[in-house]
């Protein structure tokens, strides 16, 4: 922090809600349920969640990042 | 079995390696360790990379490691619930841990016990959390001896001289370093099982033909199944989010977040930890590859078995003693912390707060001491002379998870809101423990409960039905008390002790 986090800028909590993201993405099974298209001989199922592990990692790089 | 004394050798080495270390720790970022603040929080001074390595090699346990795949081998689709549940984790993390730790800084708390007897004003509602605590740790630390008697078992070792041998290391230098050993040794741990499954997870799909060689083989066997099944949707998910919010109220997981020295340590971490939950997602796909080997369970084996008969399948043996240290040694992490966690429950809110309230500092770290010999001696035991101890242990595991998601409405939901009448929230407990007990002994443990919704029977995950009914019983009786005009707690905290950051570490050992 450089600005002793005194004044530190505080965005809107409502960006938090991006955070419901990832719930939405991997909690409802109706998205990703089938094999095809495959990846690299894996099926969809596996390297659509697989792929989720990621981009949630990313989300909350750029929430930390953004000071949110 | 004959034994491997190759495999055997490799295995001595790492463990006599870690075992050394267990025991250095205690003069690493040195603090009294007669005081529970330094043994059993490791005096708060985790910065990013340790905390990583702590908190990911406690959360995702050696059991983890061997059950999740096994699952996929026996179950196929069902088992990879693993993966949202360890995604949904982090966000939740995110949002809630903050904030437990500077609470818990502000105001001194060792344990989420701690927590709720301040804010609530309830002694009996901090029993209850720390003994719903104490009571679903003790089955997770006999099961992190299962994975290290597969590992061994498969060297053809004696499980039970291996058992003893682990378990009296891993007393001695917990009894001696605390936090600090657990902390040092998951650095060499994670280390191994990176490696371990960077090169399972090049080597084996080449010498299977690639993944659509895997995937083919069992698509052809039309077992177990590849995706889901429509009635299965709700029991997934369910699974998945139950296990998210059970996983932060495990003692072991509040004692791991509250050893780190800054929030800014935690919300860093809750970018970084996902990477342990690619690791768990592609050792998953192990059991797959297991079942395209095909590698045939032997008599009185269990699906448990799978990845360590792979490994022994496909390696020469130095590297599969390696990968066989690597669980072992992974097992040792989680338990550590797990012992620790108990007892600093029970010391902090059974003997202090019940037994003796002018209790000094060193005294209390040392019935800490003792308590985390007790409870590994126990959980020793428990495997040793229990017969079937291995499947008594996976079930009671099941219901500790039923039982510690119970606590989520004076820990966390605590953190946001006092409205909770502290004797509605004991209601709460005793209501959900009962029903999600209730469905999980009436379902033969199975981890998903049929439910009747008018007229459509779904599958459930237990833990969170029972936390329904325990939110409902929160919400009625809340007014109702008051209505009665039955006492609020009083609640030691002030709105500012959940925001600030506290000014500076304590100066304690520096």
């Amino acid at each position: 922090m450089t600005n002793n986090g005194t004044t530190k800028k505080r965005r809107s909590p409502y960006l938090l809600l991006l955070l419901l993201i990832p719930f939405i993405a991997t909690l409802y099974p109706d998205f990703y349920n089938t094999t095809s298209p495959e990846l690299g001989g894996i099926p969809f199922f596996y390297w659509y969640q697989l792929l989720w592990i990621i981009l949630t990692g990313i989300l909350m790089g750029v929430i930390y990042a953004l000071k949110i | 079995m004959s034994i491997d004394w190759v495999a055997l050798s490799v295995f001595i080495f790492f463990f006599a390696l870690v075992t050394i270390l267990g025991f250095v720790a205690a003069r690493w970022r040195r603090g009294d360790l007669n005081q529970i603040f330094e043994w059993g929080l490791a005096g708060q001074r985790f910065g990013t990379i340790v905390a990583w390595f702590l908190i990911g090699g406690d959360l995702y346990t050696a059991y983890t490691f061997i059950a999740v795949p096994g699952s996929l081998y026996a179950k196929g689709a069902i088992g990879f619930f693993a993966v949202p549940y360890t995604i949904i984790a982090w966000p939740l993390f995110f949002v809630v841990l903050p904030k437990f730790w500077t609470i818990a800084k502000n105001r001194g708390y060792i344990t989420a016990s701690d927590f709720v007897r301040d804010r609530f004003g309830s002694s009996t509602l901090a029993l209850l959390v720390a003994i719903t605590g104490i009571l679903a740790t003790m089955p997770y630390i006999a099961l992190q001896m299962v994975g290290i008697e597969v590992a061994v078992q498969q060297m053809g070792f004696n499980a039970e001289v291996a058992l003893v041998i682990a378990f009296v290391i891993l007393a001695a230098y917990t009894y001696y370093s605390g936090l600090r050993a657990p902390a040092m040794i998951a650095i060499v741990k994670d280390t191994m099982i990176y490696l371990t499954v960077i090169v399972a997870l090049i080597v084996i799909p080449i010498h299977l033909g690639g993944f659509d060689k895997i995937f083919g083989a069992i698509a052809a066997a039309k077992k177990p199944p590849l995706i889901l099944s429509k009635q299965l949707y709700a029991g997934y998910a369910t699974l998945a989010f139950g296990s998210a919010l059970a996983l932060f109220l495990y003692p072991h997981a509040i004692t791991g977040v509250l050893s780190t020295k800054s929030r800014e340590v935690i919300k860093r971490n809750a970018a970084l930890l996902p990477i342990y939950s690619l690791l768990l997602g592609l050792i998953a796909l192990l059991g797959y590859m297991a079942l395209a080997v095909p590698i045939k369970l032997g008599p009185g084996q269990t699906s448990n078995n799978a990845v360590p008969l792979l490994l022994s399948n496909i390696f020469p043996s130095w590297f599969a003693g390696f990968a066989f240290a690597a669980i072992s040694i992974g097992a040792l992490v989680p338990a550590a912390v797990m012992s620790i966690a108990a007892a600093n429950l029970f010391t902090r809110n059974i003997y202090k707060e019940y037994f003796r309230r002018d209790c000094p500092e060193k005294e209390e770290a040392s019935v800490a001491k003792l308590v985390s010999l007790i409870v590994k001696v126990g959980a020793l035991a428990f495997i040793i002379l229990l017969p079937s101890a291995t499947a008594t242990a996976i079930n009671l595991q099941l219901l500790g998870g039923a039982w510690i998601i119970q606590t989520l409405p004076p820990v966390f939901l605590g953190l946001y809101t006092k409205w909770f009448h502290r004797y509605a929230m004991i209601i709460g407990w005793i209501g959900g423990m009962t029903a999600a007990t209730w469905l999980a002994v009436a379902n033969n443990y199975a981890s998903l409960t049929p439910v009747n919704f008018f007229g459509t029977s779904v599958s459930l995950m237990p833990a969170l039905v029972g936390l329904v009914a325990n939110l409902v019983l929160c919400i009625i009786f809340t007014p109702v008390f008051q209505a009665m005009k039955v006492a609020q707690g009083q609640d030691g905290t002030t709105p500012a002790d959940f925001e600030q950051e506290p000014v500076a570490v304590p100066a304690a050992g520096d």
